[in-house]
């Protein structure tokens, strides 16, 4: 009986699950994907932007991992979770802007600088406090870099 | 008969001079900026802090490319598609033929040169706040700039909003040289007010916008939906902005927010202007948000 029982409510959240899927549009679980690296990322520069801003004493091993943990999340390949079309016109729940695909797009190049501005922020953050604010900036940019062309304005 | 043609004429005759008399362009007295002499280096101060670049150099500029402001980005709206002009020190394409004079009649009365209506897609309605010494200072800092001979496009924006005289009449209705937070404030929320409500023109995105897209005051920074886009503009007053003054320099030096998400859109290039500017300036900012009347 408890077995049925937990099968019916697995099942339930499954259909729950497609239903939701469905109304987000064939792309809602390579958006939630990309969103909770987004937030991953996120977590690990709030490690890093707490010493960076003084709210956190300043800690070289603290650091150092998030530092690793920036690059590992930036280094995944996450190519698959950026489909044509899974933009904000397909499920509002993205804030992504459809000139993510347009012709003459440079979000190659962006991704790249992103990728530096990790590899660099890995080298810097276990050094000194200083290294790591400045290190700080260059990621700053990378992460408006991209969302400065891509995402949608709010915020 | 004839009588009510003959009054009905002097009623148009009068309409019409009350018209021109309404809608006419306003510049300020010749001698205006007598008296002042330009500092370059406050001059590029007020360069960032009026964040000329974010609209006026290509959106994708980066660096030494900011500074090339050649114009061309595009903005929608529900009156039709503006387009940035040229303002660089082009003699011809550019402004780097104008007075001082010509510079201040353009950003606090809306005035061109030639005495045509601007349209409010250029922010005088908040830089009409703008302290004259801070137009002089800023004149010889944009003759150091590169000259770009691109010349400007014009407007795609249909009848009757292409009548630009009518513009006296949106004037007359919205152009108000006063500040929108009053009251007794600290030195440095006072200089908050000068950068949020006229230099950085804060209140150009995030105050929503009425019929005929003149800002609401009474609900000013409350945010609302982009014009002729996606997306909404945030609610900056306190009502829903709960960040620390802290967060709030941190936001306009690093683009990063408190949980470091990142500024998007246009956002990010204001936040490359803010950048620029010294910390006690952003701090004056944010200073001056926490006075803002909260509106949910």
């Amino acid at each position: 009986m408890k077995t049925l029982f937990a099968g019916m409510t697995v099942a339930a959240v499954l259909c729950a699950g497609a239903a939701t899927a469905q109304e987000r549009g064939p792309f809602a679980m390579q958006i939630d994907a990309r969103q909770g690296i987004m937030a991953y990322r996120a977590l690990q520069l709030g490690v890093l932007g707490g010493m960076a801003k003084g709210e956190v004493e300043y800690n070289a091993e603290a650091a150092q991992k998030a530092a690793d943990n920036l690059l590992a999340a930036v280094t995944i390949d996450a190519s698959m979770l950026w489909p044509k079309g899974s933009d904000h016109d397909a499920d509002p729940s993205s804030e992504a802007l459809a000139a993510i695909w347009a012709e003459g797009s440079d979000i190659g190049a962006k991704a790249t600088a992103m990728s530096e501005a990790a590899v660099a922020m890995q080298a810097a953050a276990g050094k000194d406090l200083e290294s790591l604010k400045t290190a700080m900036g260059t990621v700053g940019a990378a992460c408006s870099g991209c969302h400065k062309a891509f995402r949608l304005p709010q915020n | 008969m004839r009588r009510f043609l003959a009054a009905l004429l002097v009623l148009a005759v009068v309409a019409l001079g009350l018209f021109w008399f309404v809608t006419r362009p306003a510049p300020l007295p010749a001698d205006a900026l007598d008296g002042l002499t330009p500092d370059l280096a406050k001059g590029e101060q007020v360069f960032w802090a009026g964040g000329c670049a974010a609209c006026h150099a290509a959106a994708e500029a980066r660096g030494e490319a900011k500074l090339v402001l050649a114009g061309g980005q595009r903005f929608p709206s529900p009156f039709g598609t503006f387009v940035a002009p040229n303002i660089s020190n082009d003699p011809a394409a550019g402004i780097g033929g104008w007075s001082a004079l010509d510079l201040a009649n353009a950003m606090l009365r809306g005035v061109s040169p030639r005495g045509e209506h601007y349209y409010p897609v250029f922010p005088y309605a908040s830089y009409t706040m703008a302290a004259l010494q801070d137009i002089v200072d800023l004149r010889a800092y944009l003759a150091t700039l590169p000259a770009d001979a691109t010349p400007s496009a014009p407007h795609e924006v249909g009848f009757p909003f292409s009548i630009r005289r009518s513009l006296g009449a949106w004037k007359a209705l919205y152009l108000d040289p006063a500040w929108v937070v009053s009251g007794e404030l600290t030195p440095a929320e006072a200089r908050g007010r000068y950068l949020a409500e006229a230099l950085g023109h804060c209140g150009e995105c995030h105050t929503p916008r009425g019929p005929f897209g003149g800002m609401e005051r009474a609900r000013w920074l409350a945010g609302g939906p982009v014009p002729g886009g996606k997306g909404n503009f945030p609610n900056i007053t306190p009502a829903k902005l709960t960040w620390s003054e802290r967060d709030i320099v941190e936001y306009l030096t690093s683009g990063f927010t408190p949980e470091f998400d990142s500024a998007g859109g246009h956002m990010a290039l204001v936040v490359e202007n803010t950048a620029h500017l010294p910390e006690s300036d952003r701090a004056a900012i944010a200073a001056y948000l926490k006075r803002v009347a909260p509106v949910e």
